[in-house]
């Protein structure tokens, strides 16, 4: 007996919408085998991360309040993802995002109008933008590999945060911790009703809608199909590359700096050194498990969300390390990348052949 | 096998099964020492993958394989090296930034000095009478010349069986004659040669004997001197050929397609660049561009269907209208529409579906868009009209692309461009690839599309083609175009001449040039 991979004729489509499936399965079962040979409680660890938070309705607002960065975030780079532009910076462009409205919030500090919140979401959408337009002119007119770029230009973000944090933006009256001042009831989001949940949730499932709409039914999302899946087709139907990555980069970078400032303005209510949290990369595994698919990215979103929760609720229920659900949110895109070979080949087992002519 | 002792090669019932379709079903023939056999058949009748199962890339599933009489089992191409089998591919294998020396020294199984290895491949020129520089970079060699170093390369094991895949699909008939004498020496040193073409009367002239297969099988076995070329062909596609129709008393209207002082830089260092190119096409015309390929003509159409616009609007003209600066989409605009010569990728998307596919290139002129919003029902019953206009072969508008065979995905690129009603059509290799039932409907459809008055570009390599439906004709050669040259009154020596002759060999072109002027 041995195995073989044999080529469909088609890609499967039922494979398409299985292997986040496979993959979620598959984390489960190896991430209990791994936390039991630990010495932890292996089935334990997968309950308290993958079934506690989806099963406690009082965990349900902290999973949309997570779950919404992420949305935001992979949708962006969905559209990067499908132009084969490969943004792995977009926790830079949300950090960015996050100080240029940090920045509205505080030279707006002691004053009172509808229009500071606002302004402060724009000037974190154009943060946001201009930070990936650095990758985007590096790649289009030096051809400059995007990963290296905007990966790097994470940490600059990083770094520039921990000055300002520690310098110019201090809190005066804040006995010297490195943070911001407090925002004020006009620079934060209101909550929603009695919840805790702020009003970015569902902002965040809307602008996935509307990523559907334009993705599936417009010529701007068809071009983005087009230049990822064949540039010189893209060409030859009068689509220009440069400017699809310029669009891709750009919508990214919106989306990403958006992100940081409902995080900012959100759970956050003033910036800390402690701002990125890794919302940026793991956005790239909520954009693959959901296959690129703005519906998918939703579900995609809230399973990530669950292992947020669930890996705070197992870290004070059963003692499990803090790196654990960074652990299985990794074995998730291992696990995805590793069953995706299935979309195109079909597993055949076979006998040994039998050599010689007839 | 009474014939099985003495054959150089003897097949019997090889078969070899891919999903869904069968390669090769029972196929038997022998090649006899010194003999050149001809391997005919259309794109998909299972050539390719015989020979790759005679050099050892592939294993059939069932089947045997005997050289000089003897079983064998050809486990991997260096086995098959090893048992006297040379195989020179229609695709070469060449480092460009290295020497001809270099790339054969990187091909060899066994490892000897340079100086050695010089001294075998001078033999081996001087025995064949072949031209080539050892010490030149492949860069900068013509694609005749680097022919050669594949067949020097094969030729230095001293095969006993040379495989041949279209070795002529890339050279100006007079480096096709040069080659012929090449493998007529080396038939008469007892070397089989075993010869896969299309080129029908390339076999007629070559050829001691032919195998022809169709959908995998052996259909016939003949003496290709006794045969016509129509003869093997309609063996070749089991049934009769095709004409073309074409009125005989076409007339043309004005000057609809203008092509003036167009140079364009090449944008990589292998590319050609386009010098001064300068040409017209009249309303009802179809205008042939013949060369070897890599003389600028996948330039020039990226240049004419503005996937590469140039600085001067005016070098190209549809109707007066100056559109040298527009891209693609906005040239179709103004009534160009283009198919290239790759369809997978380039012409289609190959994991997008038919009708994504029509949107592709169709969507403005069909008007498909609506405020940015594409309306996919409009597309889809376009792409349905394009399956039904051009007879295209597919499970629906829905199938992917990559679905279809290469002869009918062509037939749904041309029939998306040709239902758009162009103004001017610029093809390149329209049937590059394709069966020849499928290449005499595309044929057809070109001509009829002039009848209705739009001005037509065919870029070719095939000579045949060109000489069977255009009207008018250039040559390109290393970037220029040549004079325009009425169909009927030039001859396939002058075209040959004008394609670069015997590239890299200025000697032989100016004996060519000699006889065809003493003549």
């Amino acid at each position: 007996m041995r195995l073989e991979l044999v080529k469909r004729k088609q890609p499967s489509r039922a494979m398409l919408y299985l292997t986040p499936v496979f993959s979620v399965l598959l984390t489960m079962v190896f991430g209990a085998t791994i936390f039991s040979l630990l010495g932890y409680d292996g089935p334990g660890a997968v309950w308290n991360i993958f079934f506690v938070p989806a099963l406690d309705p009082n965990k349900w607002q902290d999973l949309g309040i997570k779950a919404a960065p992420l949305i935001l975030i992979a949708i962006g780079l969905s559209v990067c993802f499908r132009a084969n532009v490969w943004n792995i910076g977009a926790e830079g462009q949300y950090v960015i995002g996050g100080l240029a409205g940090t920045g509205v919030a505080l030279a707006t500090w002691q004053m009172e109008g509808w229009w500071i919140l606002p302004l402060m979401c724009l000037a974190g959408v154009a943060g946001g933008m201009l930070y990936a337009a650095i990758p985007a002119f590096l790649k289009t007119k030096l051809n400059v590999n995007e990963i290296l770029t905007s990966l790097m230009l994470t940490y600059v973000s990083v770094q520039l945060l921990y000055y300002l944090m520690r310098g110019p933006w201090k809190d005066p009256e804040g006995f010297n911790f490195p943070q911001s001042r407090m925002f004020t009831d006009s620079q934060m989001l209101p909550e929603i009703g009695n919840s805790f949940v702020h009003y970015g949730v569902p902002i965040a499932f809307l602008v996935a809608l509307l990523a559907w709409f334009i993705l599936s039914k417009t010529v701007f999302g068809f071009e983005i199909r087009v230049v990822g899946a064949a540039p010189n087709a893209a060409r030859y139907g009068g689509f220009s590359r440069p400017r699809t990555i310029w669009a891709s980069l750009l919508t990214a970078g919106g989306l990403a700096g958006f992100a940081g400032i409902l995080e900012a303005a959100g759970p956050y209510g003033q910036m800390v050194p402690q701002f990125p949290t890794g919302y940026g990369f793991t956005a790239i595994i909520v954009a693959f498990l959901g296959r690129l698919h703005p519906v998918g990215i939703m579900l995609a979103a809230i399973i990530l969300a669950i292992s947020y929760v669930g890996g705070e609720i197992a870290q004070s229920s059963i003692g499990l390390p803090n790196a654990a659900s960074g652990l299985f949110q990794a074995m998730m895109l291992f696990f995805l990348l590793a069953t995706d070979i299935l979309v195109n080949y079909r597993i055949r087992f076979s006998g040994v052949r039998s050599g010689g002519a007839a | 096998m009474s014939d099985g002792a003495t054959s150089r090669l003897g097949l019997k019932g090889i078969t070899k099964a891919f999903p869904g379709v069968l390669a090769n079903d029972d196929v038997s023939f022998s090649v006899a020492p010194g003999e050149i056999h001809a391997l005919l058949g259309e794109n998909g009748a299972g050539k390719s993958t015989l020979v790759k199962m005679i050099y050892g890339i592939m294993q059939p599933d069932a089947g045997e394989i005997r050289f000089d009489g003897e079983l064998v089992h050809v486990a991997s191409p260096k086995a098959a090296r090893a048992m006297g089998v040379g195989m020179v591919f229609q695709h070469f294998s060449l480092f460009e930034p290295m020497t001809v020396l270099e790339n054969i020294a990187l091909g060899l199984d066994e490892a000897i000095s340079y100086a050695d290895l010089e001294a075998r491949i001078r033999q081996v020129l001087a025995t064949y009478h072949l031209a080539l520089d050892p010490h030149r970079i492949v860069a900068t060699l013509s694609v005749g010349e680097r022919q050669r170093i594949e067949i020097v390369r094969a030729l230095l094991l001293e095969p006993r069986l040379l495989i041949m895949d279209e070795p002529t699909s890339v050279l100006t008939p007079q480096e096709v004659a040069q080659l012929f004498d090449t493998l007529r020496a080396l038939a008469a040193r007892g070397c089989s040669i075993l010869y896969i073409s299309h080129k029908l009367h390339e076999i007629v002239e070559l050829c001691d004997k032919a195998t022809i297969l169709r959908g995998g099988r052996v259909v016939a076995e003949c003496d290709p001197r006794a045969e016509s070329s129509r003869s093997m062909a309609e063996m070749m596609i089991g049934g009769s050929l095709k004409e073309i129709e074409k009125s005989a008393d076409r007339q043309f209207g004005a000057e609809r397609f203008i092509v003036d002082s167009l140079s364009l830089e090449a944008d990589d260092a292998f590319g050609t660049s386009l010098k001064d190119i300068g040409f017209s096409v009249r309303a009802g015309e179809i205008f042939g561009v013949a060369g070897v390929a890599g003389n600028g003509q996948n330039e020039l159409m990226l240049a004419l269907s503005g996937e590469r616009p140039v600085e001067n609007a005016d070098a190209i003209g549809i109707d007066g209208n100056p559109v040298g600066t527009l891209d693609a989409e906005k040239r179709r605009r103004f009534g160009l529409c283009a198919v290239p010569e790759e369809r997978n990728g380039h012409g289609a998307v190959p994991v997008f579906s038919l009708s994504d596919n029509a949107i592709l290139t169709a969507r403005t002129r069909k008007n498909m868009v609506r405020m940015g919003v594409i309306d996919a029902g409009l597309a889809e019953n376009y792409t349905n009209e394009v399956i039904d206009g051009f007879d295209v072969k597919t499970t629906g508008a829905q199938a992917a692309a990559s679905s279809l065979s290469g002869g009918n995905l062509q037939k749904f690129i041309m029939g998306r461009e040709i239902m758009q009603a162009p103004d001017v059509l610029v093809v390149s290799q329209p049937t590059w690839g394709v069966d020849a039932g499928a290449a005499a409907a595309i044929h057809q459809e070109i001509v009829d599309l002039a009848a209705r008055g739009s001005a037509i570009v065919v870029i070719s390599q095939d000579l045949d083609e060109l000489m069977a439906i255009s009207d008018t004709m250039a040559v390109m050669n290393e970037g220029r175009l040549s004079r325009t040259l009425a169909v009927g009154e030039a001859s396939v020596e002058e075209i040959g001449l004008l394609m670069g002759g015997v590239h890299g060999d200025p000697e032989a072109t100016a004996d060519y040039t000699g006889a065809s002027h003493a003549a």
